[in-house]
Protein backbone atom coordinates (compact mmCIF):
# COMPACT_ATOMS: atom_id res chain seq x y z
CA UNK A 1 0.00 0.00 0.00
CA UNK A 2 1.83 3.02 -1.10
CA UNK A 3 -0.94 5.50 -1.67
CA UNK A 4 -1.32 7.93 0.73
CA UNK A 5 -3.76 10.46 0.82
CA UNK A 6 -3.55 14.01 -0.15
CA UNK A 7 -6.81 16.62 -0.88
CA UNK A 8 -5.38 19.46 -2.30
CA UNK A 9 -5.85 18.37 -5.39
CA UNK A 10 -9.74 17.59 -4.49
CA UNK A 11 -9.75 20.94 -2.91
CA UNK A 12 -9.03 22.57 -5.80
CA UNK A 13 -11.42 21.89 -7.94
CA UNK A 14 -14.21 21.93 -5.44
CA UNK A 15 -15.80 24.42 -6.59
CA UNK A 16 -16.56 22.77 -10.05
CA UNK A 17 -17.89 19.71 -7.73
CA UNK A 18 -20.01 22.28 -6.37
CA UNK A 19 -21.29 23.61 -9.64
CA UNK A 20 -21.91 19.65 -9.99
CA UNK A 21 -23.78 19.58 -7.72
CA UNK A 22 -25.80 22.65 -8.38
CA UNK A 23 -26.87 21.30 -11.44
CA UNK A 24 -27.85 17.67 -10.22
CA UNK A 25 -30.25 19.38 -7.84
CA UNK A 26 -31.86 21.58 -10.70
CA UNK A 27 -32.10 18.22 -13.00
CA UNK A 28 -33.31 16.45 -10.51
CA UNK A 29 -36.14 19.51 -9.21
CA UNK A 30 -37.48 19.69 -12.66
CA UNK A 31 -37.36 16.60 -13.57
CA UNK A 32 -39.06 15.46 -10.32
CA UNK A 33 -41.94 18.45 -10.19
CA UNK A 34 -42.43 17.35 -13.67
CA UNK A 35 -42.37 13.57 -12.75
CA UNK A 36 -45.01 14.31 -10.09
CA UNK A 37 -47.65 15.92 -12.14
CA UNK A 38 -47.17 13.29 -14.91
CA UNK A 39 -47.58 10.52 -11.78
CA UNK A 40 -50.57 12.29 -10.48
CA UNK A 41 -52.62 11.94 -13.53
CA UNK A 42 -50.96 8.38 -14.34
CA UNK A 43 -52.32 7.07 -10.51
CA UNK A 44 -55.71 8.78 -11.29
CA UNK A 45 -56.05 6.16 -14.66
CA UNK A 46 -54.69 3.56 -12.91
CA UNK A 47 -57.39 3.82 -10.11
CA UNK A 48 -59.92 4.61 -12.79
CA UNK A 49 -62.92 2.10 -13.61
CA UNK A 50 -62.71 3.41 -17.27
CA UNK A 51 -60.80 0.85 -19.03
CA UNK A 52 -59.58 3.50 -21.69
CA UNK A 53 -58.08 5.06 -18.95
CA UNK A 54 -56.44 2.67 -16.71
CA UNK A 55 -54.89 0.14 -19.53
CA UNK A 56 -52.66 3.28 -21.20
CA UNK A 57 -51.64 4.20 -17.58
CA UNK A 58 -50.51 0.22 -16.57
CA UNK A 59 -48.78 0.53 -20.19
CA UNK A 60 -47.09 3.46 -19.35
CA UNK A 61 -45.90 2.37 -15.90
CA UNK A 62 -44.78 -1.01 -17.10
CA UNK A 63 -42.48 -0.07 -19.85
CA UNK A 64 -41.21 2.74 -17.81
CA UNK A 65 -40.54 1.00 -14.66
CA UNK A 66 -39.15 -2.26 -16.51
CA UNK A 67 -36.50 -0.68 -18.53
CA UNK A 68 -32.77 0.53 -16.62
CA UNK A 69 -32.77 3.71 -16.27
CA UNK A 70 -29.54 3.71 -17.94
CA UNK A 71 -30.90 2.31 -20.74
CA UNK A 72 -33.58 5.13 -21.08
CA UNK A 73 -30.85 7.65 -20.99
CA UNK A 74 -28.56 6.47 -24.15
CA UNK A 75 -32.16 6.05 -25.70
CA UNK A 76 -33.38 9.22 -25.65
CA UNK A 77 -29.91 10.98 -26.20
CA UNK A 78 -28.50 8.37 -28.74
CA UNK A 79 -31.40 6.69 -30.37
CA UNK A 80 -34.21 9.62 -30.91
CA UNK A 81 -31.91 11.87 -32.45
CA UNK A 82 -32.23 9.02 -35.55
CA UNK A 83 -36.19 9.05 -35.32
CA UNK A 84 -36.03 12.92 -35.53
CA UNK A 85 -36.41 14.00 -31.82
CA UNK A 86 -33.03 16.31 -31.33
CA UNK A 87 -32.84 17.41 -27.81
CA UNK A 88 -29.78 18.87 -25.96
CA UNK A 89 -28.23 16.92 -23.63
CA UNK A 90 -29.85 18.65 -20.20
CA UNK A 91 -33.43 18.44 -22.02
CA UNK A 92 -32.90 15.34 -23.02
CA UNK A 93 -31.67 14.24 -20.03
CA UNK A 94 -34.78 16.19 -17.78
CA UNK A 95 -37.70 14.65 -19.75
CA UNK A 96 -35.96 11.62 -19.59
CA UNK A 97 -35.90 11.54 -15.85
CA UNK A 98 -39.35 12.90 -15.29
CA UNK A 99 -40.73 10.49 -17.76
CA UNK A 100 -39.11 7.60 -15.53
CA UNK A 101 -40.24 9.44 -11.98
CA UNK A 102 -43.74 9.62 -13.24
CA UNK A 103 -43.86 5.84 -13.43
CA UNK A 104 -42.41 5.60 -10.17
CA UNK A 105 -44.35 8.46 -8.77
CA UNK A 106 -47.39 6.96 -10.45
CA UNK A 107 -47.49 3.49 -8.09
CA UNK A 108 -46.40 5.98 -4.63
CA UNK A 109 -49.73 7.82 -5.70
CA UNK A 110 -51.67 5.04 -6.44
CA UNK A 111 -50.37 3.80 -3.15
CA UNK A 112 -52.09 6.62 -1.21
CA UNK A 113 -55.26 6.55 -3.34
CA UNK A 114 -55.79 3.12 -2.69
CA UNK A 115 -55.71 3.70 1.34
CA UNK A 116 -58.47 6.16 1.39
CA UNK A 117 -61.57 4.67 2.36
CA UNK A 118 -64.17 5.20 0.01
CA UNK A 119 -66.87 6.70 2.50
CA UNK A 120 -64.54 9.95 2.00
CA UNK A 121 -65.88 10.09 -1.25
CA UNK A 122 -69.16 9.86 -0.72
CA UNK A 123 -69.26 11.86 1.60
CA UNK A 124 -68.01 14.70 -0.41
CA UNK A 125 -70.86 13.50 -2.99
CA UNK A 126 -73.42 13.66 -0.69
CA UNK A 127 -72.81 17.56 0.44
CA UNK A 128 -72.85 17.69 -3.40
CA UNK A 129 -69.04 18.53 -4.25
CA UNK A 130 -68.31 17.61 -7.83
CA UNK A 131 -65.63 14.89 -8.67
CA UNK A 132 -62.89 17.50 -8.90
CA UNK A 133 -63.79 19.68 -5.79
CA UNK A 134 -63.82 15.85 -3.81
CA UNK A 135 -60.55 15.46 -5.51
CA UNK A 136 -58.63 18.79 -5.03
CA UNK A 137 -60.10 19.14 -1.55
CA UNK A 138 -60.46 15.90 -0.04
CA UNK A 139 -58.64 12.99 -1.78
CA UNK A 140 -55.33 14.55 -2.97
CA UNK A 141 -54.53 16.13 0.37
CA UNK A 142 -55.56 12.96 2.20
CA UNK A 143 -53.20 11.22 -0.56
CA UNK A 144 -50.21 13.34 -0.12
CA UNK A 145 -50.39 13.02 3.69
CA UNK A 146 -50.41 8.81 3.02
CA UNK A 147 -47.54 9.21 0.88
CA UNK A 148 -45.22 11.23 2.26
CA UNK A 149 -42.79 8.65 3.91
CA UNK A 150 -42.35 6.35 0.87
CA UNK A 151 -42.44 10.23 -1.31
CA UNK A 152 -38.98 10.75 0.23
CA UNK A 153 -37.84 7.94 -0.48
CA UNK A 154 -38.44 7.51 -4.09
CA UNK A 155 -37.01 11.78 -3.94
CA UNK A 156 -33.93 10.82 -2.79
CA UNK A 157 -33.32 7.77 -5.38
CA UNK A 158 -34.35 9.96 -8.49
CA UNK A 159 -32.13 12.47 -7.22
CA UNK A 160 -28.84 10.07 -7.12
CA UNK A 161 -30.05 8.79 -10.40
CA UNK A 162 -29.14 12.09 -12.05
CA UNK A 163 -25.37 10.39 -11.37
CA UNK A 164 -26.71 8.46 -15.08
CA UNK A 165 -26.36 11.88 -16.94
CA UNK A 166 -22.57 11.87 -16.26
CA UNK A 167 -23.08 8.58 -19.23
CA UNK A 168 -24.11 11.24 -21.90
CA UNK A 169 -21.71 13.82 -20.43
CA UNK A 170 -24.04 16.45 -18.57
CA UNK A 171 -21.82 18.10 -16.10
CA UNK A 172 -23.70 17.01 -13.20
CA UNK A 173 -21.74 16.28 -9.61
CA UNK A 174 -20.72 12.52 -11.33
CA UNK A 175 -19.19 14.00 -14.52
CA UNK A 176 -17.45 16.61 -12.76
CA UNK A 177 -15.85 14.34 -9.96
CA UNK A 178 -14.74 11.65 -13.32
CA UNK A 179 -13.25 14.56 -15.01
CA UNK A 180 -11.34 15.90 -11.05
CA UNK A 181 -9.90 12.24 -11.01
CA UNK A 182 -8.58 11.75 -14.30
CA UNK A 183 -6.47 15.09 -14.31
CA UNK A 184 -5.54 14.53 -10.96
CA UNK A 185 -4.94 11.31 -10.26
CA UNK A 186 -6.36 11.41 -7.32
CA UNK A 187 -9.06 8.61 -7.32
CA UNK A 188 -9.98 7.82 -3.71
CA UNK A 189 -9.91 11.45 -2.56
CA UNK A 190 -12.28 12.44 -5.14
CA UNK A 191 -14.89 10.03 -5.06
CA UNK A 192 -15.13 9.93 -1.42
CA UNK A 193 -15.47 13.65 -1.58
CA UNK A 194 -17.88 13.01 -4.09
CA UNK A 195 -19.55 10.78 -2.53
CA UNK A 196 -19.71 12.64 1.13
CA UNK A 197 -21.66 15.43 -1.16
CA UNK A 198 -24.24 13.08 -2.12
CA UNK A 199 -24.71 11.61 1.26
CA UNK A 200 -25.03 15.52 2.69
CA UNK A 201 -27.33 16.49 0.20
CA UNK A 202 -29.55 13.34 0.44
CA UNK A 203 -29.64 13.94 4.16
CA UNK A 204 -30.60 17.20 3.92
CA UNK A 205 -33.55 15.95 1.77
CA UNK A 206 -34.62 13.61 3.67
CA UNK A 207 -34.82 15.84 6.67
CA UNK A 208 -36.68 18.25 4.54
CA UNK A 209 -39.08 15.69 3.88
CA UNK A 210 -39.46 14.75 7.58
CA UNK A 211 -40.42 18.46 8.43
CA UNK A 212 -43.02 18.75 5.97
CA UNK A 213 -44.07 15.21 7.25
CA UNK A 214 -44.60 16.73 11.02
CA UNK A 215 -46.05 19.98 9.44
CA UNK A 216 -49.16 18.30 7.95
CA UNK A 217 -49.29 15.37 9.96
CA UNK A 218 -53.21 15.22 10.74
CA UNK A 219 -53.51 16.15 14.87
CA UNK A 220 -55.08 13.27 17.34
CA UNK B 1 -99.59 19.47 -3.52
CA UNK B 2 -96.65 17.08 -4.12
CA UNK B 3 -95.12 15.05 -1.63
CA UNK B 4 -91.81 16.00 -0.69
CA UNK B 5 -90.24 12.61 -1.46
CA UNK B 6 -91.91 9.94 -3.56
CA UNK B 7 -90.65 6.49 -5.04
CA UNK B 8 -92.59 4.66 -7.18
CA UNK B 9 -91.80 0.94 -8.26
CA UNK B 10 -87.98 1.36 -7.16
CA UNK B 11 -85.56 -1.49 -8.64
CA UNK B 12 -81.96 -1.95 -7.93
CA UNK B 13 -79.44 -4.65 -9.03
CA UNK B 14 -75.79 -5.56 -8.14
CA UNK B 15 -75.04 -7.44 -11.30
CA UNK B 16 -77.99 -10.80 -11.18
CA UNK B 17 -78.89 -10.06 -7.23
CA UNK B 18 -81.97 -7.72 -6.90
CA UNK B 19 -81.73 -6.21 -3.47
CA UNK B 20 -85.01 -3.65 -4.56
CA UNK B 21 -87.75 -5.63 -5.75
CA UNK B 22 -90.37 -2.80 -6.58
CA UNK B 23 -90.52 0.13 -3.14
CA UNK B 24 -92.98 2.13 -3.07
CA UNK B 25 -92.77 4.69 -0.73
CA UNK B 26 -94.15 8.70 -0.55
CA UNK B 27 -93.18 11.48 2.24
CA UNK B 28 -94.73 14.66 3.33
CA UNK B 29 -92.66 17.60 4.47
CA UNK B 30 -92.08 17.56 8.06
CA UNK B 31 -92.21 13.87 8.44
CA UNK B 32 -89.89 11.63 10.33
CA UNK B 33 -89.66 8.20 8.90
CA UNK B 34 -87.37 5.27 10.28
CA UNK B 35 -86.47 2.34 8.25
CA UNK B 36 -86.25 -1.05 10.16
CA UNK B 37 -85.56 -4.55 8.68
CA UNK B 38 -83.13 -7.18 9.16
CA UNK B 39 -79.26 -6.84 7.35
CA UNK B 40 -79.67 -7.72 3.80
CA UNK B 41 -83.38 -6.40 3.59
CA UNK B 42 -82.65 -3.11 1.83
CA UNK B 43 -83.21 -0.36 3.60
CA UNK B 44 -79.69 1.41 3.45
CA UNK B 45 -80.02 0.74 0.00
CA UNK B 46 -83.00 2.21 -0.54
CA UNK B 47 -81.71 5.14 1.31
CA UNK B 48 -78.26 5.75 -0.89
CA UNK B 49 -79.99 5.34 -4.28
CA UNK B 50 -82.00 8.37 -2.99
CA UNK B 51 -79.05 10.83 -3.37
CA UNK B 52 -77.83 8.90 -5.98
CA UNK B 53 -74.47 7.10 -4.23
CA UNK B 54 -75.86 3.80 -5.83
CA UNK B 55 -77.51 3.69 -9.32
CA UNK B 56 -80.77 1.90 -9.51
CA UNK B 57 -82.19 0.52 -12.46
CA UNK B 58 -85.83 1.06 -12.65
CA UNK B 59 -88.67 2.97 -11.01
CA UNK B 60 -88.07 6.76 -9.99
CA UNK B 61 -87.40 8.92 -7.13
CA UNK B 62 -88.28 12.15 -6.93
CA UNK B 63 -88.04 14.97 -3.94
CA UNK B 64 -90.49 17.90 -4.77
CA UNK B 65 -91.67 16.88 -8.17
CA UNK B 66 -87.95 16.42 -10.02
CA UNK B 67 -87.15 12.94 -10.52
CA UNK B 68 -83.52 12.51 -9.11
CA UNK B 69 -80.91 10.60 -10.92
CA UNK B 70 -82.10 9.64 -14.29
CA UNK B 71 -84.19 11.00 -17.10
CA UNK B 72 -86.78 9.85 -19.67
CA UNK B 73 -85.28 11.05 -23.36
CA UNK B 74 -87.17 9.89 -26.33
CA UNK B 75 -88.27 6.83 -24.43
CA UNK B 76 -84.88 5.83 -23.53
CA UNK B 77 -83.97 6.11 -19.82
CA UNK B 78 -80.64 7.87 -19.56
CA UNK B 79 -78.31 8.87 -16.19
CA UNK B 80 -78.68 13.03 -15.86
CA UNK B 81 -75.73 15.09 -16.20
CA UNK B 82 -72.89 14.82 -13.46
CA UNK B 83 -72.80 18.31 -12.56
CA UNK B 84 -77.48 17.81 -12.27
CA UNK B 85 -77.14 15.07 -10.24
CA UNK B 86 -74.08 16.87 -8.23
CA UNK B 87 -77.13 19.81 -7.63
CA UNK B 88 -79.80 16.90 -6.84
CA UNK B 89 -77.51 15.52 -3.71
CA UNK B 90 -77.27 19.13 -2.29
CA UNK B 91 -81.46 18.41 -2.22
CA UNK B 92 -80.28 15.98 0.72
CA UNK B 93 -78.13 15.48 3.37
CA UNK B 94 -76.66 12.46 4.69
CA UNK B 95 -75.16 11.01 7.96
CA UNK B 96 -73.33 7.98 8.01
CA UNK B 97 -72.49 5.17 9.84
CA UNK B 98 -68.71 5.62 9.49
CA UNK B 99 -69.34 9.20 10.41
CA UNK B 100 -66.15 9.48 6.94
CA UNK B 101 -65.64 13.14 8.72
CA UNK B 102 -62.42 14.34 6.39
CA UNK B 103 -59.49 13.98 8.39
CA UNK B 104 -57.31 16.40 8.02
CA UNK B 105 -59.94 18.93 8.49
CA UNK B 106 -61.16 20.45 12.10
CA UNK B 107 -64.54 20.51 12.87
CA UNK B 108 -65.47 23.35 12.15
CA UNK B 109 -63.34 22.79 8.36
CA UNK B 110 -65.34 19.86 7.76
CA UNK B 111 -69.10 22.11 8.15
CA UNK B 112 -67.54 24.62 6.15
CA UNK B 113 -66.40 22.57 3.26
CA UNK B 114 -69.67 22.36 1.63
CA UNK B 115 -71.04 25.89 2.13
CA UNK B 116 -67.90 27.33 0.12
CA UNK B 117 -67.60 25.13 -2.56
CA UNK B 118 -71.05 24.12 -3.49
CA UNK B 119 -73.13 27.29 -1.99
CA UNK B 120 -70.18 29.34 -2.56
CA UNK B 121 -70.24 31.51 0.48
CA UNK B 122 -67.62 33.39 1.63
CA UNK B 123 -65.39 31.89 3.99
CA UNK B 124 -66.67 34.48 6.81
CA UNK B 125 -70.10 34.01 6.13
CA UNK B 126 -69.29 29.72 6.10
CA UNK B 127 -67.69 29.65 9.25
CA UNK B 128 -70.54 32.25 10.86
CA UNK B 129 -72.90 29.25 9.79
CA UNK B 130 -70.49 26.39 10.63
CA UNK B 131 -70.32 27.64 14.24
CA UNK B 132 -73.97 27.87 14.90
CA UNK B 133 -74.65 24.44 13.68
CA UNK B 134 -71.66 22.61 15.85
CA UNK B 135 -73.55 24.72 18.78
CA UNK B 136 -76.46 23.40 17.66
CA UNK B 137 -75.42 20.17 18.23
CA UNK B 138 -73.16 21.48 21.29
CA UNK B 139 -69.97 20.77 20.05
CA UNK B 140 -69.10 24.34 19.70
CA UNK B 141 -66.13 24.04 22.06
CA UNK B 142 -64.68 21.59 19.76
CA UNK B 143 -64.39 23.67 16.27
CA UNK B 144 -60.78 23.88 16.04
CA UNK B 145 -60.47 20.26 16.93
CA UNK B 146 -59.90 17.39 14.12
CA UNK B 147 -61.84 14.35 13.38
CA UNK B 148 -59.06 12.43 15.54
CA UNK B 149 -59.31 14.20 18.74
CA UNK B 150 -62.82 13.87 19.11
CA UNK B 151 -64.68 10.76 20.44
CA UNK B 152 -67.29 8.65 18.21
CA UNK B 153 -70.03 10.17 19.55
CA UNK B 154 -68.80 13.66 18.77
CA UNK B 155 -67.60 12.73 15.28
CA UNK B 156 -71.22 11.60 14.41
CA UNK B 157 -72.92 15.50 15.63
CA UNK B 158 -70.30 16.82 13.52
CA UNK B 159 -71.07 14.75 10.78
CA UNK B 160 -74.29 16.00 11.06
CA UNK B 161 -74.10 19.32 11.62
CA UNK B 162 -72.23 19.01 8.34
CA UNK B 163 -75.18 18.05 6.61
CA UNK B 164 -77.58 20.22 7.97
CA UNK B 165 -75.62 23.14 7.47
CA UNK B 166 -75.87 22.67 3.94
CA UNK B 167 -79.98 23.10 4.32
CA UNK B 168 -81.10 19.79 2.84
CA UNK B 169 -84.71 19.30 2.37
CA UNK B 170 -84.46 15.80 3.18
CA UNK B 171 -81.96 14.03 6.18
CA UNK B 172 -80.88 10.84 5.61
CA UNK B 173 -79.78 8.82 8.08
CA UNK B 174 -77.69 5.67 7.72
CA UNK B 175 -77.60 3.47 10.72
CA UNK B 176 -75.77 6.35 12.49
CA UNK B 177 -75.48 5.26 15.69
CA UNK B 178 -74.12 1.42 14.72
CA UNK B 179 -70.63 2.01 14.82
CA UNK B 180 -71.00 3.94 18.20
CA UNK B 181 -70.11 2.67 21.99
CA UNK B 182 -73.22 2.27 23.65
CA UNK B 183 -72.74 5.16 26.34
CA UNK B 184 -72.35 7.80 23.58
CA UNK B 185 -75.25 6.39 21.23
CA UNK B 186 -77.63 8.61 23.15
CA UNK B 187 -76.09 12.10 22.68
CA UNK B 188 -76.51 11.43 19.27
CA UNK B 189 -80.33 10.52 19.26
CA UNK B 190 -80.77 13.23 21.08
CA UNK B 191 -79.02 15.80 18.43
CA UNK B 192 -81.50 13.98 16.06
CA UNK B 193 -84.95 13.94 18.09
CA UNK B 194 -84.03 18.19 18.21
CA UNK B 195 -83.88 17.99 14.50
CA UNK B 196 -87.36 16.16 14.58
CA UNK B 197 -88.97 18.45 16.90
CA UNK B 198 -88.17 21.31 15.09
CA UNK B 199 -89.72 19.99 11.94
CA UNK B 200 -86.76 18.61 9.44
CA UNK B 201 -88.17 16.03 7.31
CA UNK B 202 -86.18 12.47 8.07
CA UNK B 203 -85.76 9.22 6.64
CA UNK B 204 -84.25 6.97 9.51
CA UNK B 205 -82.66 3.75 9.03
CA UNK B 206 -81.91 2.45 12.28
CA UNK B 207 -81.66 -1.00 14.53
CA UNK B 208 -82.50 1.30 17.64
CA UNK B 209 -85.98 0.16 18.35
CA UNK B 210 -87.05 2.23 21.00
CA UNK B 211 -85.93 5.20 19.41
CA UNK B 212 -87.65 4.61 16.32
CA UNK B 213 -90.46 3.98 18.22
CA UNK B 214 -90.50 7.64 20.04
CA UNK B 215 -89.31 9.74 17.17
CA UNK B 216 -91.13 8.41 14.33
CA UNK B 217 -94.40 9.32 12.69
CA UNK B 218 -94.36 6.09 10.76
CA UNK B 219 -92.11 3.23 10.70
CA UNK B 220 -91.16 1.25 6.90
CA UNK B 221 -90.29 -2.55 8.05
CA UNK B 222 -88.24 -3.53 4.64
CA UNK B 223 -88.22 -7.28 4.18
CA UNK B 224 -86.15 -9.00 1.51
CA UNK B 225 -85.79 -6.12 -0.94
CA UNK B 226 -89.75 -4.87 -0.83
CA UNK B 227 -91.89 -2.89 2.24
CA UNK B 228 -93.24 -5.47 4.58
CA UNK B 229 -95.33 -3.38 6.28
CA UNK B 230 -95.22 0.31 7.64
CA UNK B 231 -97.59 2.58 10.06
CA UNK B 232 -97.98 4.47 13.03
CA UNK B 233 -95.28 2.79 15.36
CA UNK B 234 -97.52 2.34 17.89
CA UNK B 235 -99.68 -0.13 16.18
CA UNK B 236 -96.57 -1.67 13.88
CA UNK B 237 -94.32 -2.26 17.29
CA UNK B 238 -97.40 -3.63 20.06
CA UNK B 239 -99.77 -5.36 17.11
CA UNK B 240 -97.64 -6.34 14.08
CA UNK B 241 -100.13 -7.35 10.93
CA UNK B 242 -97.70 -9.63 9.22
CA UNK B 243 -95.55 -12.83 10.57
CA UNK B 244 -92.46 -11.46 9.43
CA UNK B 245 -92.66 -8.35 11.65
CA UNK B 246 -93.41 -10.14 14.64
CA UNK B 247 -90.58 -12.72 13.98
CA UNK B 248 -88.39 -9.49 13.57
CA UNK B 249 -88.72 -7.55 16.64
CA UNK B 250 -88.78 -10.35 18.31
CA UNK B 251 -85.22 -11.08 17.59
CA UNK B 252 -84.00 -7.24 18.46
CA UNK B 253 -83.87 -5.88 21.71
CA UNK B 254 -86.26 -3.09 22.28
CA UNK B 255 -84.25 -1.03 25.30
Amino acid sequence: MTYSLNFAAVWRSFDLLLQGLALSLGLALVAILAGCVIGLITAFGLVSKSVVLRKPAGLYVTIIRNTPILVLVLFSYFALPELGVRLGKIESFVVTLAIYSGAYLAEVFRGGLIAIPPGQREAGLAIGLSEMQIRTSIIIPLMLRNVLPSLGSTMISLFKDTSLAAAIAVPELTFEARKINVETFRVIETWIVASCLYVATCSLLAALMRAVERRLAVPR
Amino acid sequence: MTNLLEIRDLHKRYGTVEVLKGVDCSMRQGEVISIIGSSGSGKTTMLRCINMLEEFQGGTISIDGQEIGYETVGGVRRRKPEREIARQRALTGMAFQQFNLFPHMTAAGNVMLGLVKVKKMSRDEARGLAEKWLDRVGLLSRKDHYPGQLSGGQQQRVAIARAIAMNPKLMLFDEVTSALDPELVNEVLQVIKGLAEDGMSMLIVTHEMRFAYEVSSRVIFMNQGRIGEEGDPREMFLKPKTERLAEFLKTSTFN
